[in-house]
């Protein structure tokens, strides 16, 4: 059975967390966007925001009440703290004599502590887990983030305009990959939360909480209330039958329609929690003497992405549409076994043109 | 006299003929050899035969002025030389000079040209021979246009 | 897919560049440079023909170039080398006693094992000799295990085709047919005059018995699998090694996807029939 704690023993965990060394990341409003960033009390929590979400559009909005956890997903996952945006590598220097080192860049951050994943979010780990754990060659950078990371899910009780977690089966409900979960319970003067543990290391952190035991009631509310955000969802993506699709719709007609809008802006593979790609870059100060290997995200929509000498495999718009389309959808499954999109939605609101992959599927579908 | 059919069915270009086709074109074959530096035929020239080259290499050149002859395309065995000799006006459009000393057997063109007319089903099986060799240069010499090795440097 | 003979993977960590100082350079062309070099930390680079590694010119960068020494010495690690960017031509300004960095060996391998006991066909194109080297080498080794051997080699001039020494001691051996070609040539050139595909149907191989190996522009592959095909050779035994745009060298990156591979790691060696549909849709 699940716990139950208040708005206190919230502020408690954070400061439990604080205290054992994380450096905590959760959702504040910046710049007019609920974005993930450092947080050392609970008054940096979203208290009473949400926001609309449509294709190419987004604004916060009070909700009218006191709900901490009222939003759905903002413009950053937690990607950018496993997988940096821009990390170095490598660094070569030369000495007087001209000899050479070249060392691996090791620097770790603190640990850190994810406060407040969603599903789709917690989904999205778990897909570049394959992508940067799995393989032969294990990411070093990415490895050591993500060792060390205490995760607190939240369950989502609304769903976004633009959410369609539960065609992918990632959503709404966490149900695995945390430490920690929490469902709010938004009741007139505050909120309460029902937490679910998921790993010894969850529990030992609630033990330094104050809660109590949930009843029955309690823990039902909790997940009919993940049902609920089930049942709002509109947008949907059939997924049945869509890989093959896609491979024999490589020449279909849509592609271009698409093309003709896309501004090939590289901002749906930013938001996204799984995008993956980066470009690897050397740097030098001016002495010559000192050279670094930065990585640093790319994107399959960049004009530089696949050149090689002579000009870029995919130069056209059409062509990076749908290669980042069919790699999310289909080519994905046979690289890593697992579809590389979640359902978050965030290509859709982010698109500044509005392109909305889920029409783009429905179209291919529809005139195939 | 020793005949020519058994080096005219052996010969690729003409390989799985009746042995009566190979009879009526050996009638109007020769066998010849050439040296290297030599010419088979030279640009603008009465083109009143054509070539099955059998061993060694003639090479198809144009001259330019300033480069000088640039080659555009060498032949080999088992392969035919020569096409001008179908129309009129039945004029060579290149030089073929013998890079390597060549044996070949030489058809004279009046005399394959009045047994095709004659017979039209041998004519119809030469010129699907001749015809797939077309396809092969035309598509080689598309090849060659797109220069697919890239510019150096 | 057909299983790689031989895997040979990094030793030690994979994303670290050792030291090989340079005691060779020989010049192919005007813009390329086959490089030597023997480790200077003593960790040398075995390989399988076919592999790349991925090459560091200090303070420059880095970039994939297919490994072209001879597989049964892997105390040389050799790379031919065209200039064509900033690191490609740092490498090609490198002089005996320079260092640059390799790590590697990275990709799959000329799958020779399939060739055993058939006619051998290799077909180059251009700089695309460069990685069918050591397959030619290993073949030469292990001579007897093959029928039939034949390299057909296209480039655009006599002046751009690259181990010309080489070449000319290759065309003496009685066991080893080869065949040069070139797009355009002066009066000078005695050899074929066309492209690299006129030299199939010329070839004498036993199609139902053959294992081709062609590398070289993918257009140039497109042309050579079609002219292979025509004569009857299966495509799941014709190879070739794909090239594309590679920054880690380890399947991180995603530049170098093609459809659903990352040539990188599950290349560049593929048999065309697992690629075919790469090479049937534009810009994939």
């Amino acid at each position: 059975m699940p716990d139950i704690i208040d708005r206190a023993g919230l502020e408690e965990l954070l400061a439990v967390l604080i205290r054992r060394g994380y450096r905590v990341i959760g959702p504040t409003v910046r710049d007019g966007a609920i974005v993930c960033r450092q947080i050392t009390s609970i008054g940096d929590l979203p208290e009473g925001w949400t926001e609309e979400q449509e294709a190419g559009n987004y604004r916060l909005r009070r909700r009218g009440d006191t709900a901490l956890f009222g939003y759905t997903v903002g413009p950053t996952s937690w990607k950018p703290f496993l997988f940096p945006p821009s990390a170095r590598v490598l660094h070569a220097d030369r000495a007087a004599d001209g000899t050479v080192t070249v060392r691996q860049s090791d620097e770790d951050p603190p640990p850190q502590a994810f406060f407040g994943v969603r599903a789709c979010d917690l989904a999205a780990i778990g897909i570049q887990d394959r992508v940067f754990l799995a393989g032969a060659a294990a990411d070093p950078v990415y490895r050591g983030r993500r060792a060390a990371a205490f995760i607190v899910a939240v369950q989502c009780t609304a769903a976004g305009p633009t959410c369609f977690c539960a065609s992918m089966g990632t959503g709404p409900r966490a149900e695995h990959g945390f430490d920690l979960a929490l469902t709010e319970v938004v009741d007139g003067g505050g909120s309460v939360f029902v937490v679910e543990t998921g790993s010894e290391r969850g529990a030992e952190v609630l033990a330094g909480v104050t809660n109590r035991a949930a009843s029955a009631d309690e823990a039902e509310a909790a997940r009919d209330a993940s049902a609920r955000a089930a049942g709002q969802m509109r947008r949907t993506l059939a997924t049945e039958g869509l890989k093959a699709l896609l491979e024999a719709g490589y020449e279909h007609p849509r592609w271009d329609e698409v093309a003709a809008r896309c501004l090939a802006c590289a901002n749906c593979t930013m938001v996204c929690p799984t995008c993956f790609c980066s470009a690897v870059e050397e740097r030098t100060d001016l002495t010559g003497d000192h050279a670094e290997r930065w990585r640093r995200w790319d994107s399959c929509f960049a004009a530089g992405f696949s050149y090689i000498h002579g000009g870029s495999v995919r130069a056209s718009t059409r062509a990076r549409y749908r290669q980042w389309l069919t790699h999310k959808l289909a080519t994905w499954i046979d690289q890593f076994g697992t579809a590389g999109c979640v359902g978050c939605g965030r290509c859709i609101t982010w698109c500044p043109v509005g392109i909305d992959l889920t029409e783009e599927v429905r179209a291919i579908r529809g005139g195939s | 006299m020793e005949t020519l059919e058994p080096l005219l069915a052996e010969h690729g270009f003409f390989r799985g003929l009746s042995p009566e086709a190979i009879r009526l074109f050996t009638g109007c074959a020769a066998n010849v050899r050439i040296e290297a530096g030599e010419y088979l035929f030279r640009e603008g020239a009465d083109a009143d035969r054509f070539y099955a080259i059998r061993h060694g290499q003639v090479a198809l050149e144009v001259y330019v002025p300033g480069r000088g002859a640039v080659t555009i395309q060498t032949v080999g065995p088992g392969e035919v030389l020569g096409w001008s000799w179908l129309f009129p006006p039945y004029r060579w459009h290149f030089d073929a000079r013998v890079t390597e000393a060549t044996r070949a057997l030489s058809f004279d063109a009046v005399c394959i040209r009045q047994k095709c007319e004659t017979d039209h089903s041998l004519g119809y099986e030469l010129m699907k021979r001749l015809a797939r060799v077309f396809t092969e240069r035309l598509e080689a010499a598309r090849l060659q246009i797109l220069d697919v090795y890239g510019r150096a440097g | 897919m057909a299983a790689p003979a031989e895997l040979i993977r990094p030793a030690g960590d994979p994303r670290i560049p050792r030291p090989f100082r340079v005691v060779g350079v020989r010049r192919e062309t005007r813009d390329t440079r086959t490089l030597e070099a023997v480790t200077a930390d003593g960790h040398p680079m075995p390989f399988a023909p076919g592999q790349f590694a991925m090459l560091y010119a200090f303070g420059v960068g880095e970039i994939p170039i297919s490994i072209s020494g001879d597989p049964a010495d892997p105390s040389v690690l050799t790379h031919t080398v065209r200039a064509v960017g900033a690191v490609s031509g740092a490498l090609c300004r490198l002089r005996r006693g320079d260092v640059f960095w390799a790590r590697g060996p990275y990709g799959s391998s000329w799958p020779l094992d399939e060739a055993a006991g058939r006619d051998v066909v290799v077909v180059a194109g251009g700089i695309g000799l460069a990685p069918l080297r050591p397959l030619v080498l290993a073949l030469l080794a292990g001579r007897e295990r093959y029928a039939r051997a034949w390299l057909l080699y296209g480039a655009r001039t006599p002046e751009e085709l690259l181990y010309r020494r080489e070449l000319e001691r290759w065309r003496a051996r009685l066991d080893l047919a080869v065949e040069v070609t070139v797009d355009t040539a002066g009066t000078g050139w005695r050899g074929s005059v066309g492209v690299v595909t006129t030299l199939i149907p010329r070839a004498e191989f036993d199609p139902d018995r053959t294992a081709a190996f062609v590398v070289g522009p993918e257009v140039m592959m497109r042309f050579t699998v079609a002219a292979l095909r025509k004569r009857g050779v299966p495509t799941d035994r014709i190879f070739l090694s794909l090239e594309r745009n590679m920054h880690c060298g380890v399947g991180l990156c995603g530049r170098c996807q093609a459809g659903p591979v990352f040539v990188c790691r599950d290349g560049p060696v593929f048999p065309y029939a697992a690629v075919e549909r790469i090479f049937a849709v534009r810009e994939i």
